[in-house]
């Protein structure tokens, strides 16, 4: 057994229950208060609405947003990392509003891991990694010895150090998710958010990179949140889930609090099977035929 | 094998670009209608360099001073010019095919000289506003022709360039067909562009403008890096995107209608020095833009000595020396775009 399964042993659902990491005194990291949003096309009926939803995410844990296609995710990350304001409520990061933030401290304080991040030009795998260091840079400023440690320890935690000479548009889709997400921790941010970063991924780099953002949460004391169409990794990794259906928030908690069987089937449309592992982990089978 | 940019590296990078430089105007001094030899030409500049250089022949001194020296001049202008802004366009609209020749952004140039030589003809130091003004206005018409659903798109962004490219040379042709008995230089020099006739604006003055123009790119290298993955990640690590574009916007029009100005639409150069400047040194533009104004400036240096050497006495116009090489160098680049 590596020392990752251990880790992902050790901090099952039930586990972290039992054991809080964070003291009790120390407020969450990100608080989301009635926060909603609509898009709306000049003078028209809105398009999409997502309806105010309230929740917090702590540092330390890791935080899933589910939900169907279309059901506001996106929309709620964009919330989240402030490129969107909210019309209504707030979205606060230690007390400040992310959207009021100016653009400089925003990308100190949020990291934000995109789908798909296209590169127009070659280059390497280093080279990619340091613009996380921009934020902190005025001008022309050439990156110092500071910035290459940091970019240096990312790329350790991020598992992506040993190739770290390579071009980018050379690398897997598993590889090339590790150097985005070393990027983004080379921003040293309070909040780290990702759209998707199982996408295109197999089932090994999968529960690899979960496994990575649980131990950099904990290591760093980062709050993650993620966007994810996977189920059952997100119960086994999260702390705690956001069930979203047609822009309203359904359940927030922890993975066996919201994974109730009804619940799960009527979001998703689907029939499906939801049981719990002797750890207090839910596992969620598919049924494909029609019961 | 990583080479982190340090100001060092931009240094010596510099360096020896500008020594380059230096060798290809030497060699462009020397070779012409009349072929000067290495050892004449080297102490005829030495002694001009030290004060002295009254006591070559008038002749001599007409041909390098007057004659080859303005003309290399003005080619080291056009040639940073141009590939500054077409370095800096195909950051902006993330587009390794951008270039102010493919996009019409020339052509717009040419036809904003030829419109203010018409209408303000006694005015010739107008011609870089007009050239400026074109160049803007075109730049705005790619661009709102390139956008498909909202974002910028690839293809469309270059039809839409060749388009606008072909309709504003019709107008210059018909401008330059119909309005005769004025003082215009040549269609080739507008469609081909050409450094033969010497620029209407003192050269202190064209170097000025480039240094500033340049100048203001080079504030948002740094940003220009990120924005090369697109707006919304240039975004989320702190770029102020909008004021980035503006300024890039704004200064690789300057550039260009300063390149249109005095030599005609150019073609190619914007393309090909970025991506062989690229293929040397690494996309980081805090090293590419100097590199490739300075590469710019080699490229159509040579061109030129080529244009005015090759079927001398005649002189071709230094456009269709760089298109001969420009046009494989697009195609390749599409094709290995489509592959």
């Amino acid at each position: 057994m590596n020392p990752g399964e251990k880790t992902a042993e050790a901090t099952s659902p039930a586990a972290r229950a039992a054991a809080p990491r964070a003291p009790a005194s120390e407020p969450p990291r990100l608080t989301v208060e009635l926060a909603s949003y609509s898009y709306t096309p000049e003078g028209g009926a809105p398009l999409f609405t997502l309806e105010a939803t309230s929740f917090v995410a702590p540092a330390r844990e890791l935080t899933a947003i589910l939900g169907r296609n279309g059901s506001g995710k996106s929309t709620l990350l964009r919330l989240l990392a402030g490129t969107l304001a909210p019309l209504s409520g707030r979205v606060k990061l230690e007390g400040f509003e992310v959207s009021r933030l100016d653009l400089r401290t925003r990308a100190q304080r949020i990291a934000l891991v995109q789908q798909e991040t296209p590169l127009l030009f070659p280059v390497r795998v280093w080279d990619f990694v340091i613009q996380g260091r921009h934020p902190y840079s005025r001008g022309l400023r050439f990156e110092n010895e500071e910035d290459r440690a940091v970019a240096r320890q990312a790329l350790v935690e991020a598992g992506a150090d040993h190739f770290r000479g390579r071009w980018m548009h050379k690398l897997s889709g598993g590889e090339k998710q590790r150097v985005v997400l070393a990027r983004a921790l080379t921003q040293q941010p309070l909040l780290l958010l990702l759209d998707e970063p199982t996408l295109h991924l197999d089932i090994a780099a999968q529960v690899d990179l979960l496994r990575r953002l649980r131990r950099i949460a904990a290591d760093r004391g980062y709050a993650v949140v993620v966007v994810t169409h996977e189920l059952n990794l997100a119960a086994e990794f999260a702390d705690r889930v956001i069930l979203l259906d047609g822009g309203k928030t359904l359940r927030v908690g922890t993975p066996a609090e919201v994974y109730q069987q009804d619940l799960l089937q009527e979001v998703f449309g689907t029939l499906l099977h939801v049981e719990v592992s002797s750890r207090g982990t839910p596992k969620v089978t598919f049924i494909g035929k029609e019961a | 094998m990583i080479r982190p940019l340090t100001p060092r590296r931009l240094l010596l990078t510099c360096a020896g670009l500008g020594g380059i430089l230096l060798l290809v105007v030497f060699f462009s001094l020397k070779f012409g209608t009349r072929s000067i030899s290495v050892t004449d030409l080297a102490v005829f500049l030495f002694r001009t360099a030290t004060g002295r250089g009254d006591t070559a022949a008038s002749d001599f001194r007409l041909i390098i001073l007057d004659i080859r020296w303005p003309r290399i001049l003005l080619a080291m202008i056009v040639g940073a010019a141009l590939s500054v802004a077409g370095a800096s366009f195909q950051a902006l609209l993330r587009n390794p095919l951008a270039d102010p020749y493919v996009l019409g952004v020339s052509s717009g140039a040419g036809l904003g000289s030829i419109l203010t030589l018409i209408w303000a003809a006694e005015m010739p130091a107008a011609t870089p506003f007009g050239a400026f003004a074109g160049a803007v206005l075109a730049t705005s018409a790619v661009y709102l022709l390139g956008q498909r659903g909202g974002d910028l798109d690839s293809y469309a962004l270059l039809l839409g360039g060749i388009i606008t490219a072909s309709f504003l040379s019709a107008l210059i042709m018909f401008l330059m067909t119909t309005i005769s008995g004025r003082e215009l230089r040549g269609m080739a020099f507008w469609l081909m562009g050409d450094l033969s006739t010497p620029s209407p604006v003192p050269a202190g003055w064209l170097v000025l403008v480039l240094v500033l123009g340049s100048g203001a790119i080079y504030t948002t290298a740094a940003d220009l890096n990120l924005l090369l993955s697109g707006e919304q990640e240039a975004m989320h690590l702190g770029v102020d995107v909008g004021r980035v574009k503006i300024v890039v916007y704004l200064g690789a029009s300057v550039l260009t209608g300063l390149a249109v100005s005095v030599s005609g639409a150019v073609g190619y150069v914007g393309l090909m020095v970025p991506h062989l400047v690229r293929l040397l040194f690494g996309s980081d533009y805090r090293l590419l833009l100097p590199a490739t104004a300075l590469g710019g400036a080699i490229v159509v240096v040579l061109a030129d000595t080529l244009a005015r050497t090759v079927v001398a006495p005649t002189q071709l116009p230094v456009g269709a020396m760089t298109a001969l090489v420009g046009a494989p160098v697009f195609i390749y680049l599409l094709r290995r775009r489509i592959a």
